[in-house]
């Protein structure tokens, strides 16, 4: 792909790019160098400041430090009319044509001349589009790929695309690709944010790797590199600390054989599709998947807060049918979602917070007995060791203990499945292994527990089975030994299990591992 | 500040007085109350006696009560606009239904009215989910319109001001205006019911975080429509006190109390937002309010001057505790 | 056409609703002639203003609770200005007024921006405000508005070519508010502005990804609705000759045919035709109430009801508009 080895100075050229969230770093020290005529791959993992780093190159926010150069000149670019003056034109997963207005009159709100943007819609592949109809009306591959087209139509120096070919049907996306391609020989930059390596191979010169919001490392695309590259992605720490072996695994069986909890062929629009499996009692079930690949509409489905628009869900093997959140608690199944803002009043107290779900049904609005409360409260604190000094307002506790107050309120209230949903989420470690230690308790205790996570290493500490998701199905379902982090990565990214030879240092982490997998 | 020892050092006075505000909004709402009454004995020496207390009580009750209903509302993130119109309509008929009625039949037909508008406010609000201000709004003006069309047909029988009413709203025993018989009980009922009551909760929960309540298993609608039904008869109740205390049945009597009930509660420091708030500060927010309008009077701002003044002051108010909410 | 009817397909079903209307009219009153469309133009005139006021910023994606008090201090500005003035001091005054309005609407959107409290809360506030400021221009109905402004809704514009009867049906207050939309409309609806208006209602996010300068274009969208409100405030005093400091039922209308008219109250949809006629179908089934001499209390109840009902109806569509599978 390098067609212009020559050594240039580079169009655009961010270095030591901050920012801060409060006291989480999002991105530090992040660098990014496009040479002019490059197709440049940005990857890495969940939560390793991607998309920090676009919206910060794109104006949407503010870095706290670092030095943005396009063409040797530093510009402040404040807005995104700033970064499109400067050239630089993101294409976001999300379209940005506004959904009420007609194609030609969101053509006229970003100011695109109306004749190229024709043109482009016709390469990409769209003959007949009507530029009257209204973008609300097209479906939403069609507005991705005009999205696309609005933003090549103005000839921008540097295109940003996040993960443009998701979403779209195979011949578009080829086109796109293609499109893409010829962008790079026409001299003009693109980087190219994606998750599979199957196109980043084919399209890119080189990639940058991000790990925990820092620049871990730049390759070029050769055959092979994709496990080097996610060997960067993981990171050189190795994980020898395995969790104890648990008998769990025989708990499945040793419970007559009815699952807690059965989803079959579950299905939800476009984004979950023909899913299936078993939550058994006593388990701790881990769910892995990249960002975006159903699992917060499966586990919304599970809490009761999105109707599935296929399939069954059988509790303790009777089927059931959750119109409302109150349905599933009634079920004895609890929702912890990642984000607590989600799951917490805030300006309210640890205990109000804790003791909510005791007052939900119309028969408990009665005056509380306020000892007894206080004692299940107490003891629900005591358990999850949460630090009450600042209890008068929940918003006020630090993130883990904001945590454990979520988990706590559906210990007080009993519930026998606690879905969990990445729980560990930017709080401390001393927390994250309270947690762990917790979810193992209750799964001794005869609980089940659903957790999803975006860091790998937690599978392994927690789970004792991970079922992998992407694209809104279940690719593959791993006890947890032979769920390395290799296994666990390539499965995500759709990559088949088994195909590759493990490396590096992974290969000493698990030795042995991918025989297995591939048994 | 006895309160700074759990709270990191080194905080600037700025936001340690920011969140002491935020902790014990009654103290400065207390000191504003103080200073007021102290500018009127300065203005008017000798004005503060006994009597103008009882004076003053007795036009903060009806007034603190109705904010109630505003307080019980905003900490849903609501607002309660037809409790004008209702307290109107129940004062209205109680005063026209009593000359020819038994009183108990005649307060259940005053009582009726505000059951049905809390109901299609809490229908309005809870399932179709328009904004509580528009539909009560919308309310306010259907039962007007009911209102103006029932006067039609009593004008015959002319109107009374029952005799317990009478006393209830304007007597003073021992010193002590009568209506606190009536509030007394109603504050510590209200009172109790948003700290001890499951109810109370989930009007806190609700408003704070309506995901989080959904989540927890409450289902909205309830909470709402048994809470704009509260307001109602609240209101209702509030207009037969009042009518008892202005003694002429008219068709706009507690209009005047809309807004500023709507201010006693922004004053007491219940957030229109939700989630944070209590009766307490609304009661003092009603104080304040009574012993502003008394000072207003005395230094003949007009009525536009006053409008303006709740205007701006909920305006304030309601930014003020947006950024010590956001300072955190 | 499939798309004409998608797009406009309620505007024309709207239109279609009128004309039955008109004919049920006719029925009714076999001698419903041009004098009383005449009239029905003069009396939609300050709805239609105000309609159009709340349709820009519903578009924008906000609510303007303001809009009646401002109509309320822009007509009582103008009214006791022109009183006891020159005919000629009109020319200024009419202009002030327009000024005044789109300053004051200015006011709310910064004051949305500044303040970041939500715009429903910042408008109640301006309500407040802007309702005592009216009542401290004029503290009860009165002053005068010149007498060309008078003329100039009153009788009919006779058009070169056309014969008398149909000269008739040309009433000035429908070609005064044709005219006052479409110089404010018309060119707007098309431009830069104008999208970005649409852009922010529809999808915020979106809007400011494509380079909108969302805070301006919020505080222009409230500027034109300020416009539109002293429009509304102006055509009030002409109409009536005086100004009234109590702001009429023109909020609740407002939104109730910013909602019938096809315009979401999620912002982003819809057009001011669609308000417009929805404003010429309210206020007809209010004459045909009229003339079938129901008791103009009773038409108020009907009137506020189907409003109520409508709203409800329009927020419950919202409800369904909301993501595949979402439970409510």
């Amino acid at each position: 792909m390098t067609t212009n080895p020559l050594p240039q100075s580079p169009l655009l050229d961010a270095t030591g790019v901050t920012k801060n969230y409060g006291a989480v770093a999002a991105l530090r020290t992040a660098s990014l160098s496009v040479l002019p005529g490059e197709v440049h791959a940005l990857m890495g993992a969940n939560g390793a400041g991607k998309s920090t780093l676009v919206k910060i190159l794109t104006g949407a926010i503010k870095a706290d430090a670092g030095r943005i150069l396009i063409r040797g000149q530093q510009l402040d670019i404040r807005s995104p009319a700033d970064a499109r003056r400067a050239g630089l034109l993101p294409v976001y997963q999300e379209p940005a044509l506004i959904p009420d207005l007609d194609v030609l009159s969101n053509l006229r709100l970003t100011g695109t001349p109306v004749e190229p943007f024709r043109a482009w819609v016709r390469e990409l592949g769209i003959p007949d589009l009507d530029i009257r109809e209204t973008a609300r009306h097209i479906p939403l591959a069609i507005l991705r790929v005009l999205d696309l087209a609005r933003a090549l139509a103005v000839e921008p120096d540097v295109l940003l695309l996040d993960e443009m070919t998701a979403a779209l049907p195979a011949n578009l996306a080829e086109k796109v690709l293609e499109v893409v391609r010829r962008q790079g020989d026409a001299g003009r930059s693109v980087i190219f944010i994606s998750h599979r390596f199957v196109e980043i191979s084919a399209l890119c010169d080189r990639a940058t790797v991000l790990r925990d919001g820092a620049t871990v490392g730049v390759v070029d695309i050769e055959p092979g590199v994709e496990e080097r590259i996610v060997e960067m992605m993981l990171g050189t720490r190795i994980e020898k600390t395995r969790v104890t072996a648990r008998a769990a695994n025989d708990l499945a069986v040793a419970d007559g054989g009815r699952p807690r909890l059965s989803v079959r062929n579950l299905q939800l629009g476009t984004k979950l599709n023909d899913v299936s499996f078993d939550l058994a009692n006593g388990e701790v079930a881990g769910v892995f998947a990249l960002e975006g690949q159903g699992q917060d509409e499966l586990f919304a489905a599970l809490a009761g807060s999105i109707r599935p628009t296929g399939g069954t869900i059988d509790v303790d093997g009777a089927p059931v049918k959750f119109s409302h959140p109150s349905d599933a608690i009634q079920a004895g199944i609890a929702y912890v979602p990642g984000d607590r803002a989600e799951a917490l009043a805030m300006q309210r107290s640890v205990r109000e917070n804790i003791a909510l779900p005791f007052s939900a049904a119309l028969r408990k609005w009665g005056p509380i007995r306020m000892r007894r409360e206080q004692m299940v409260v107490s003891s629900a604190i005591a358990r999850l060791q949460i630090d009450t000094r600042a209890q008068g307002e929940v918003q006020r506790l630090s993130g883990g203990n904001q945590q454990k107050v979520t988990i706590a309120r559906w210990i007080a209230a009993g519930a026998r499945t606690i879905l969990c949903f990445d729980p560990t989420r930017g709080i401390d470690v001393g927390t994250k292994q309270e947690i762990y230690k917790l979810l193992r308790e209750l799964a001794s205790q005869n609980k089940s527990v659903l957790f999803y996570t975006s860091e790998m290493e937690e599978v392994q500490r927690v789970c004792d089975r991970v079922i992998v998701i992407f694209g809104g199905r279940v690719v593959d379902t791993f006890p947890v030994e032979e769920a390395d982090e290799a296994a666990l990565m390539r499965a995500a990214y759709g990559l088949p299990r088994g195909a590759k030879a493990d490396v590096g240092i992974l290969a000493e982490v698990k030795p042995g591992s991918s025989a297995e997998a591939a048994s | 500040m006895t309160d700074t020892a759990t709270m990191p050092q080194l905080v600037s006075f700025g936001r340690r007085l920011r969140r002491f505000m935020a902790d014990r909004p009654l103290i400065p709402l207390i000191i504003l109350l103080i200073i007021l009454v102290a500018i009127l004995q300065v203005l008017r020496p000798g004005i503060v006696n006994e009597r103008w207390l009882a004076n003053t009580a007795k036009f903060a009750i009806p007034l603190a009560i109705l904010a109630g209903c505003q307080t019980m509302t905003m900490l849903t993130g609501g607002i309660d606009l037809s409790v004008g119109t209702v307290a109107t309509m129940s004062a209205f008929i109680m005063a026209t239904q009593i000359v020819n009625q038994d009183p108990t039949v005649a307060f259940l037909l005053a009582m009726m009215p505000a059951v049905l508008i809390g109901l299609v406010n809490g229908i309005g609000v809870g399932v179709f989910r328009v904004h509580p201000l528009i539909m009560t709004l919308g309310t306010s003006l259907i039962g007007t319109g009911f209102l103006q069309v029932y006067q039609r047909t009593v004008i015959a029988s002319g109107a009374r001001i029952p005799d317990f009413l009478n006393w209830l709203g304007t007597g003073v025993t021992y010193g002590f205006p009568n209506a606190l018989l009536l509030f007394v009980p109603v504050a510590v009922l209200i009172v109790f019911m948003l700290n001890r009551t499951g109810f109370g909760r989930l009007l806190y929960a609700v408003g704070d975080n309506e995901r989080a309540a959904r989540l927890s298993g409450v289902r909205y609608w309830q909470v709402i429509t048994a809470l704009y039904v509260l307001s109602s008869l609240l209101a209702g109740i509030t207009g037969l006190l009042y009518i008892g205390l202005i003694k002429a049945p008219s068709l706009s009597l507690a209009e005047p109390l809309v807004l500023p009930s709507v201010a006693a509660a922004v004053i007491g420091g219940t957030s229109i937002f939700g989630g944070r708030g209590g009766y307490t500060g609304t009661i003092i927010g009603a104080l304040i309010l009574t012993v502003l309008t008394t000072l207003l009077t005395i230094l003949q701002m007009p009525e536009g001057g006053r409008r303006i003044l709740f205007g701006l002051i909920v305006l304030f108010v309601t930014a003020a505790y947006l950024r010590i909410v956001e300072d955190r | 056409m499939s798309r004409f009817l998608r797009n406009q397909g309620w505007v024309a079903g709207l239109f279609a609703l009128l004309i039955f209307l008109f004919v049920v009219t006719k029925l009714i009153q076999p001698g419903y002639g041009s004098g009383d469309f005449g009239s029905l133009a003069r009396a939609v005139l300050p709805y239609a203003f105000a309609v159009a006021a709340q349709t820009v910023v519903v578009i924008a994606g906000g609510i303007d609770l303001s809009v009646a008090a401002m109509m309320a201090l822009t007509s009582v500005t103008a009214a006791s200005m022109m009183d006891g003035a020159s005919e000629e001091y009109a020319l200024f005054v009419v202009p002030f007024v327009l000024a005044m309005g789109l300053v004051l609407g200015a006011l709310n959107g910064v004051l949305i921006v500044v303040t970041r409290v939500p715009d429903i809360v910042v408008t109640l506030a301006m309500l407040f405000v802007l309702q005592g400021a009216a009542l401290l221009v004029l503290g009860a109905p009165g002053g005068a508005a010149a007498e060309w402004l008078k003329a100039s809704v009153i009788g009919t514009v006779p058009i070169p070519g056309l014969p008398d009867w149909a000269d008739a049906w040309v009433p000035k207050a429908l070609v005064l508010l044709v005219v006052c939309l479409c110089i404010v409309w018309i060119p707007l609806r098309r431009s830069r502005l104008g999208l970005s208006i649409y852009a922010i209602g529809s999808n915020e996010l979106a809007a400011f990804r494509s380079g909108v300068p969302v805070a301006r274009t919020r505080i222009v969208a409230y500027a034109l609705s300020g416009l539109f409100a002293a429009m509304g405030g102006l055509s009030l005093t002409i109409s009536t000759g005086i100004g009234a400091p109590i702001p009429g039922p023109y909020l609740l209308a407002s939104v109730a045919a910013v909602v019938l008219g096809g315009v979401a109250l999620g912002g982003g949809k819809g057009g001011l035709l669609g308000p417009i006629i929805a404003v010429f179908v309210l206020r007809l089934v209010r004459t045909d109430l009229t003339l079938l001499a129901i008791d103009p209390n009773v038409t108020a109840i009907i009137e506020g009801a189907i409003m109520v009902a409508v709203v409800m109806f329009g927020a419950f569509i919202t409800i369904r508009g909301r993501p595949v599978g979402a439970t409510s």
